[in-house]
């Protein structure tokens, strides 16, 4: 697995900022990877399987991992310019930009915001739009066992990966499980909570990257009509449709996503 | 010692089965099972209670502000209150509170609260909750991360408006405000006293210390529990090199009163069992939105009383059990008297909010238990802090001429 050779540096971004963790893996093209609200697992499937064909750089949001100062980032714009902040950092303005979910929302904002710096554009299953038809369900409302159906295709697969390594019945570990997940989803509030658009529509006709939008056939939480809106509002855009995954597509079929990503990436 | 009555004002016609077919109380439960109908007489009779215990002498009659809540049936705390302040001439209309991270522009609370300390004579207690998570984030939509910072820049606004003399610009993040400038003033100056409820947040014990605010748990599980959150809010007090006045600290507690132990269960352990199977049941996704709480109190241990698995089970406690782990204090005045002494001397506290109506009690039996803790209850309670006797810090100053109620125009027509 590639991911053994992964390597976790902490990235200065100046401005006296807190420094940002950024993982980094594989060989090949440079690309920059942006996770879900979720953050990366341990064993990040997605991750590995970027680091398979890509040389894979993905900085943690602050409040996720050792990525600190999210106090200071109060909402999308201050996460955008943060985020476009890290990319100039690791030197990889123009590199193919990839983003899950809450990512894919960020990714979106930085190309609609700097339509110059972003060429190729992943959005997989992205935030950043309502649809009072659809209405996307609250994942800030869920208990820990409520969300493999909601977030897997394959709900067993999910049980399994969510589930692997916790032990919600040892006080010590319940503890610093509940900091962990304050944290994430205390700074994803800020992007998502309580109805996750921050008025993206306003603004993807700006996009001047080329787009792959893909989709979990079975997404239950972004439902893949919200990939037709994507698909509509962005001009230079392809959706495709991953059967047999949910919202986290990227877990389910990552070898398919990452096939995807690099078919485009290489047709330049 | 001071007293407030405090009527949570819950709906008191939810069905049998309420638990089963429904996963909350709160947020996500359907209007539908509200009946305006019957809620007009819910809302007059809770008010007539807040009148009565005044004419009781209860020092203080208590409100509070929740949102799509069955067992809190004031959205609008205030509203409430003015209706309060005109039929009412003693005693402390304790609002506690408004949340004040919900109000936009927040100075909104600066002038309805000037307007009832004004109406009532200088009778306001003002409370400013940060809100549950249910009512703040989940029904208000308050970004949980933000909440408190939200909250601090509001009581920033609001203090200052009341204290300066001249309109001002306030440039905050959250509201911005060119021509600052609250009309009316209250009575009370600089300020009326100020009352923070709080579940163990750290952060409330040092902003209720630094101010002079006094700190009030409002808690449902009983004053047995509350102990290890009341030590640490005074092991802080000690720690800032603040005084120990009982009156920097309240707490509310469920309180049943009869003739006899016996006749306690009789009277009300049907309406103790509605209170905490029908009322309480909260769905736990909806307890605590991830941010609202800081880390530094997540560490602490201090989580939101609605994820405690001790509320789940408090349902399945026996009226025994309820009673023997303090959840509710109840029984004869005089069990009464000893168990409210342990609580009062426990938890150093000189403010008790008195739940004293429970659930869907009827509203005999409330001012029978009301009245009974009134005459042969609170009297044995006044001495109990006499070193801080003449502590005037955290209750109210009226005026001393202030105007009686007048008798309603429509019952002077009937009587001629």
């Amino acid at each position: 697995m590639a991911e053994q050779n992964a390597t976790t540096r902490m990235l200065d971004i100046g401005n006296g900022r807190a420094p940002v963790e950024v993982r980094v893996a594989g060989e090949g093209t440079p690309l920059v990877y942006l996770h879900g609200a979720g953050g990366l697992m341990p064993n990040d499937r997605m991750f590995a399987a970027l680091a398979a064909q890509f040389q894979v750089h993905a900085p943690l949001l602050p409040g996720y991992g050792d990525s600190e100062g999210e106090d200071e980032l109060k909402d999308m714009l201050d996460t955008t310019l943060h985020t476009g902040d890290v990319i100039a950092a690791l030197d990889l303005i123009k590199a193919p930009l990839v983003g899950h979910s809450m990512g894919g929302m960020i990714a979106a904002e930085l190309a609609a915001l700097a339509p110059n710096d972003v060429d190729q554009l992943t959005l997989i299953a992205p935030a950043g739009l309502w649809l009072d038809e659809h209405p996307i369900e609250d994942l800030f409302a869920k208990l820990p066992f409520e969300l493999p159906e909601l977030l897997f295709h394959d709900v067993a697969l999910g049980e399994s990966l969510m589930t692997a390594g916790l032990d919600l019945e040892d006080p010590a570990f319940l503890a610093e499980f509940l900091i962990i997940s304050a944290r994430r989803l205390g700074m994803a509030g800020k992007l998502l909570f309580p109805i996750p658009d921050r008025g993206l529509s306003r603004r993807l006709y700006r996009i001047k990257a080329k787009t792959l939008i893909l989709w979990g056939a079975s997404d239950r939480l972004i439902k893949p009509v919200y990939g037709d809106a994507f698909a509509a509002a962005i001009p230079n855009s392809e959706l495709q449709i991953v059967p047999e995954a949910g919202h986290l597509v990227t877990h389910e079929k990552s070898e398919k996503v990452v096939d995807a990503i690099a078919t485009m990436v290489n047709a330049g | 010692m001071k007293f407030t009555w405090f009527n949570l004002m819950p709906w008191p016609h939810l069905p049998d089965d309420f638990r089963e077919k429904n996963r909350s109380v709160w947020v996500d439960i359907p209007s539908s099972m509200y009946d305006p109908i019957k809620g007009h007489e819910v809302y007059n009779t809770y008010l007539d209670q807040l009148e009565y215990a005044e004419a009781l002498g209860f020092d203080g009659i208590g409100v509070n502000e929740h949102h799509a809540n069955a067992y809190g049936l004031m959205p609008s705390p205030n509203i409430m209150a003015a209706t309060l302040a005109r039929r009412t001439s003693k005693a402390a209309l304790v609002v506690l509170g408004n949340s004040i991270a919900l109000y936009n522009p927040p100075i909104r609370v600066a002038e309805e609260f000037a307007m009832l300390d004004v109406i009532s004579g200088g009778r306001l207690v003002a409370g400013f909750p940060v809100g549950t998570s249910m009512d703040t984030n989940y029904v208000y939509g308050q970004i949980p991360a933000l909440t408190r910072e939200k909250y601090t820049e509001a009581h920033e606004l609001i203090m200052r408006s009341w204290k300066e003399d001249e309109p001002f610009s306030f440039n905050g993040r959250y509201t911005q405000l060119r021509y600052a400038n609250c009309w009316p003033k209250p009575i009370q100056s600089p300020r009326p006293p100020v009352f923070i409820p709080g579940g163990g947040s750290v952060e409330t014990y040092d902003f209720c210390i630094e101010n002079e605010y006094a700190y009030s748990y409002l808690s449902f599980t009983g004053y047995k529990r509350a102990q290890l959150l009341m030590d640490g809010f005074w092991d802080r007090v000690d720690e800032m090199g603040a005084d120990r006045s009982p009156y920097r600290a309240g707490f509310a507690q469920t309180i049943c009163v009869a003739e006899t132990d016996e006749e306690a269960k009789e009277l009300y352990a049907e309406h103790v069992n509605y209170f905490f199977n029908r009322c309480l049941h909260v769905y736990p996704g909806y307890a605590d939105a991830p941010g609202y709480r800081t880390i530094k109190t997540i560490k602490k241990g201090a989580l939101s009383q609605y994820t405690r698995s001790s509320l789940a089970s408090l349902g399945k406690l026996t009226w025994e059990e309820l009673v023997a782990d303090g959840h509710i204090i109840a029984g004869s005045p005089e069990t009464v008297v000893e168990k409210m002494k342990e609580l009062i001397t426990g938890l150093k506290v000189g403010n008790i909010f008195c739940l004293l109506h429970i659930g869907n009690m009827t509203n005999e039996k409330t001012r029978l238990s009301s009245r009974l803790f009134a005459e042969e209850v609170m009297p044995k309670l006044q001495n109990m802090w006499p070193e801080w006797e003449d502590d005037e810090r955290f209750w109210i100053h009226p005026l001393e001429d202030r105007l009686e109620p007048t008798v309603p125009v429509a019952t002077m027509g009937a009587a001629e």
